[in-house]
């Protein structure tokens, strides 16, 4: 299998990611855009989706799929002024139906924008300063980076050079600008020195973590940068390369793995470091299956020696020895907290990302008062959205935390008070009706699973035992499902593989305890693990240890095709 | 003598000839007779089903007898990709192979095919592949041909994982054989490790293609003959019981509209309808509309009621023989008469019939009846009330696609008011009929609504809402003939979302360059409303370009919009003709008068 996938045909043949987007955006028969453009469309930061619960219907009755699509912002570490979260806010409720959706990978979507809006949705989001440029399509997606509300000084130096590589990276084509925002059409000839005519031959994923949390998961990431602080100061990052979630089912040349530390690296050599792992991926990734594609299969398929070298070649540098770091947690940290420079952050849990009004809930109109009073009040706050799909409130004075409390209150965003560690820490992916790829429900179905394993938690005592749980719709992986302690990852309708064993730090993956098993059947098994590990545990175990020790389940080695 | 010397100009070719020798010999006049008035027969059936000749015919039908034809259903890709293996080891073996995707086998063809393989993928619980839906949904109905001459062999691809492993490929392994198809090896099941039963599996149907094609015999091809119809002229008295093969709505289930698409069989019906022609539906109405009426007058509906010569129960004469969905000024009158009411009575002054259009047009007997009450007898009720009519529908479909079906595009009128839910007839009557079900129809041709008779000319349909239909005749019709003028259709209907009706249709259309232009306007899905007639005026100069080209135009749906189209149609011919009012309306006569501009309009 040498012959380079379609979607390499597609890519090249685009004039830098123009194709016939516009004339596709014009054609008034359909609301879908033209096949090839569908897939140049993910580099513009959109997807074409359908409402799977109609599409058979429609087709009956000779319509075509409900298209839609949704757009999702680059929004690198997750960051956003208030002012920008009222122009998303408006622009999701005018063009979207669904309200705002926080990603696992800190920035928001917005669905069921019709083709006639798509233009003017984007054109909302760049008249508050925004793109939606890469975060999607085989490019350098979204910068994870660390929400750490303690360490204030770190964490801007941190969001600095994520925000200044999620540029240096991103495409240099101006087809964004032009399909969107009418610039004029110039043909495609400008140059594209770091990603080349073809793009990368998968998504590429960068975040930087700050121990001791791990909530970007950087185990996860093709390249991880663990900030390394020494004396209060930022020394430096160990790097990682390699880390992916995505597997396919039945697919052996394809398996989730964990990143592997190669070195440490200064902070000036952060953008060299990003340049050499992303070109070496673009001139040796596999374009043929894109099954087989993410990084994560170079640095197996060369050996992590060849992958070093090649990277010290391209940045003309040589890594230092890594200098070792400890993780302790990876869930937000919620509530109030005071940060090193006296201004005060707020963690509000917010349900699978969901900012929607709806059922009685109001959390979005809850976030655009919130956001309304810190636009006039303290401007200079930040929203940071994090990798679990929850909202921080960064960088308030103490004079506005009543009022700040009071809003909350009011609008289901002080969940975080009553809510067991269980649901806080719960992370679903979007799933049906609108993602193509789902086999299962996720995120419509965690509000019906969540309190069903709560009452067996309860039932052994384990009220508020925080246990990682995360379900996915395929095995794709977008809810990191294969670092939780307990991941549901969609097969059929109604129907997961249970993966038990990941460890709570997400530093160990999970491996399968049951396949293909229906919620009953989950909870049957669950409930029978859960009075064991009431009983058997020992002192302050986890139960992704517990499930581990006691030979549950066998974890995957920790790099390399599982076995 | 050989048939060879005695006919030395024959158009047949020299092996033709000898056959027909083989045949002849030895037949007595009355058989050969009745030969030739055999193959006349042919001949003309074959020149009015299609412009090909019989010779054309009989080639297209042996090639497709000379030929592996592989479908495949794919949701991934991996029945794909067998697929593709199997055709490419087949024309490697010397073999004639038509590869074609499930959706886009022109289903038609299923009952001369000689030899087809499928392969096709079960998904999640038992379901096709969604490019695969059509052809198994089509296997399993009933109208499935027979397929008696065909010889198959399937391959199914799955996830021994699910409970419903490679269920569809089993399923129409059976059906085919159910068909009276002959399976030529065992139904192959492919688990994720495809290739382990793909490979012997193409083996297996590579010897058997070899085996079948290098020693087949030319397909045999007789074409069956007609049943003789008699002429019957069908009509309102004496409709044709036409069953309903399908009643499908065609706006989603949100739209403010309710609109079907139904599927009428006429099978020994003779009706050789053309495009722009009407089938008229007897309806009967709604019984618990029948019933409102009785308990509103306080009537015995088993009350045996004579007029005009016949008698039947009053609830018969209501259900079947009387209108009870729309009113006529005598029914207005005996109402006025009988209850007194002045209201009534002042609509009925000559001045007056503004008020008494809008009764008429918006409320049914029902209303009046409930509003102001009279005493009434079944006879004098039947009296008043105008015999119940046939509703006309533009086909939407042409017989060179379906054969003996009509298709209707049909609105269901259904509605509540604070008295309770009212109905059109006729729709309702359609709408609550489901496969299976009978409906009395007949044919009534519309001479003035005719294709152009060369098929170079271009046309231009402007059908709105349920005007569609005849288009949809059209469009299928000019596709079925190869017709080379250009369709260009006009469409418009409130939203794009829910109510663009044969949606799939025209995008296949379109891409077959079957229908060449297609401009719409959905009237709500902007603040301000859009009409087809506002892209009539926008698109002007195309428009008067096309009709000075010499194009056909045609509009159909309601009254008012068609007064509208024209106005707009006025305009463009003013604006592109650079003519003043009274020229344009000339130019516009000129058109009609030279069949060019024709309107069905209701």
């Amino acid at each position: 299998m040498s012959e380079p996938s379609d979607l390499e045909r597609i890519k090249r043949a685009s004039r830098h990611l123009r194709g016939t987007l516009r004339e596709s955006l014009a054609d008034p028969v359909t609301g879908a855009l033209r096949a090839d453009d569908v897939q140049l469309l993910k580099f513009h930061g959109g997807y074409q989706q359908d409402d799977r619960d109609v599409r058979e219907a429609r087709r009956l009755a000779k319509l075509e799929p409900e298209y839609s699509f949704f757009l999702r912002l680059r929004l690198p570490g997750g960051v956003m002024s208030p002012a920008q979260w009222l122009a998303m806010d408006a622009m999701a409720t005018r063009y979207g139906t669904r309200g705002l959706r926080l990603t696992t990978r800190q920035t928001i979507q917005t669905h069921g924008i019709r083709k006639v809006d798509l233009r003017a949705a984007a054109q909302a989001i760049h008249a508050c300063g925004l793109d939606t440029i890469a975060a999607c399509g085989d490019d350098n997606r979204n910068v994870a980076a660390a929400v750490n509300p303690l360490l204030s000084h770190v964490h801007a130096r941190i969001f600095e050079q994520a925000q200044a590589l999620s540029l240096h990276l991103r495409p240099n084509s101006r087809a964004w600008f032009e399909t969107w925002l009418d610039e004029p059409a110039t043909g495609g000839n400008e140059p594209e020195p770091l990603l080349g005519d073809a793009y990368l031959p998968r998504k590429f994923k960068i975040g930087f973590a700050v121990p001791p949390d791990n909530d970007i998961d950087v185990y996860s990431q093709d390249v991880g940068l663990v900030a390394i602080v020494e004396a209060g100061e930022l020394a430096g990052y160990d790097v990682l390369v390699g880390g992916g979630m995505g597997a396919t089912h039945g697919n052996a040349r394809t398996y989730p793995r964990m990143a592997s530390p190669i070195g440490f690296i200064v902070p000036e050599q952060v953008t060299a470091l990003a340049e050499a792992a992303l070109t070496t991926q673009r001139d040796h990734g596999d374009r043929s299956d894109r099954l087989h594609a993410r990084f994560k299969y170079t640095v197996d398929d060369r050996g992590l020696d060849w992958i070093m070298s090649e990277i010290e070649r391209r940045a003309g540098f040589a890594l230092q020895p890594p200098r070792g770091f400890e993780f302790t947690r990876r869930g937000d940290r919620f509530g109030w907290r005071e940060g090193d420079d006296g201004r005060w952050h707020l963690g509000l849990r917010i349900p699978f990302g969901r900012v929607h009004d709806r059922d009685g809930v109001s959390r979005q109109t809850g976030m655009r008062a919130l956001t309304a009073l810190l636009a006039e009040q303290a401007p200079d706050a930040q929203i940071r959205l994090t990798p679990n799909q929850n909202a921080f409130i960064a960088g308030m004075p103490a004079v506005l935390r009543a009022r700040v409390d009071a809003i909350t209150a009011a609008h289901d965003l002080g969940l975080h008070v009553a809510s067991s560690k269980l649901a806080l820490n719960a992370v679903a992916c979007v799933a049906l009706p609108t993602c193509g790829l789902a086999m299962a429900e996720s995120e419509r179905w965690m509000p019906t699973f969540l309190p069903a394993l709560q009452i067996v938690l309860d039932k052994h005592g384990l009220h508020d035992e925080p246990i990682d749980l995360r379900i996915s719709g395929c095995p794709n992986g977008c809810s990191r499902p294969y670092l939780a302690e307990i991941a549901l990852i969609g097969k059929a309708p109604g129907r997961y593989n249970l993966m038990l064993g990941g460890d709570h730090r997400g530093q160990r993956m999970n491996a399968l305890y049951r396949e293909n098993i229906t919620e009953a059947d989950i909870l049957a098994a669950l409930d029978v693990l859960l009075a064991r590990f009431a009983v058997e545990r020992e002192q302050r175990e986890h139960f992704g240890d517990f499930a581990v020790r006691t030979g549950i389940v066998v974890p995957p080695s920790p790099r390399g095709p599982a076995a | 003598m050989p048939l060879a010397a005695a006919l030395p100009r024959s158009p047949l070719p020299r092996d033709r000839v000898q056959h027909l020798d083989l045949l002849i010999q030895g037949l007595d006049t009355a058989s050969l007779w009745w030969l030739s008035g055999y193959t006349a027969g042919l001949a003309a059936w074959a020149d009015s089903a299609s412009n090909a000749s019989p010779d054309a015919r009989a080639a297209t039908e042996s090639a497709i007898g000379a030929r592996v034809t592989i479908v495949y259903g794919s949701q991934t890709g991996n029945s794909k990709r067998v697929a593709e293996q199997l055709q490419r080891q087949t024309e490697g073996a010397g073999l004639a192979a038509r590869l074609v995707r499930a959706d886009a086998y022109p289903i038609r063809e299923l009952a001369q095919e000689r030899l087809l393989y499928v392969v096709i993928s079960t998904q999640g619980d038992g379901d096709p592949p969604d490019d695969a839906r059509s052809f198994v949904e089509f296997l399993a109905s009933r109208r499935a041909p027979k397929l008696e001459a065909l010889s198959f062999a399937v391959l199914g691809l799955g996830d021994s994982g699910y409970p419903q492993f490679c269920a569809i490929g089993r399923k129409l392994d059976a059906r085919l054989a159910e068909l009276g198809a002959t399976r030529l090896f065992d139904f192959g099941e492919a688990d994720l490790d495809i290739d382990t039963v793909a490979e012997p599996w193409t083996q297996n149907a590579l010897t058997h293609a070899r085996d079948a094609l290098k020693t087949a015999a030319p397909a045999t091809n007789v074409t069956p003959l007609r049943p003789h119809i008699e002429a019957t002229t069908w009509s309102a008295s004496k409709p044709f019981k036409a069953e309903v093969l399908a009643n499908q709505r065609i706006t989603a289930g949100d739209s403010h509209k309710d609109v079907r698409h139904i599927e009428i069989d006429l099978a020994g019906s003779g009706f050789d309808y053309e495009p722009g022609d009407a089938l008229a539906v007897v309806p009967r109405n709604p019984e618990s509309l029948v019933e409102m009426v009785l308990e509103a007058l306080q009537l015995d509906g088993d009350a045996a009621i004579t007029h005009a010569g016949a008698t039947h129960a009053l609830r018969a004469w209501l259900a079947s023989k009387r209108e009870l969905t729309r009113i006529s000024r005598p029914f207005v009158a005996a109402l006025a008469e009988r209850s007194g009411d002045a209201e009534l009575q002042l609509m009925l002054q000559p001045g007056r019939v503004e008020a008494l259009r809008a009764v008429l047009a918006d409320r049914q007997p029902i209303d009046l009846l409930q509003n102001h009450p009279a005493k009434w007898s079944g006879d004098a009720l039947v009296a008043a009330l105008r015999p119940l009519a046939p509703r006309l529908y533009s086909i939407a479909s042409s017989r060179a696609v379906v054969d003996d079906e009509a298709h209707l595009t049909v609105a269901h009128v259904a509605y509540e008011t604070d008295a309770g839910n009212r109905w059109g007839a006729a729709s309702h009557w359609l709408a609550t009929r489901s496969g299976g079900a009978t409906v009395e129809v007949y044919l009534e041709r519309n001479a003035r609504f005719r294709l152009p008779a060369d098929p170079d000319r271009d046309i231009i349909m402007i059908g709105p809402g349920t005007g569609v239909a005849p288009f949809r005749a059209f469009v299928q019709q000019r596709a079925a003939a190869g017709a080379r003028g250009r369709n260009w259709l006009l469409f418009g209907n409130p939203h794009f979302r829910s109510d663009f009706l044969y949606q799939t249709e025209w995008q296949a259309a379109l891409k077959q360059g079957t229908l060449h232009r297609m401009d719409l306007a959905f009237s709500r899905d902007q603040p301000e409303k859009i009409y087809v007639q506002h892209r009539l005026r926008e698109c002007g100069r195309d428009v008067f370009d096309w009709l000075e080209r010499g194009a056909y135009l045609y509009v159909c749906g309601a009254t008012s919009m068609a007064r509208d189209v024209e106005e707009a149609l006025r305009h463009v011919v003013v604006q592109q003709g650079a003519r003043d009012a009274d020229a344009a309306d000339e130019y516009i006569a000129t058109l009609r008068d030279a069949h060019r501009y024709a309107r069905d309009i209701y």
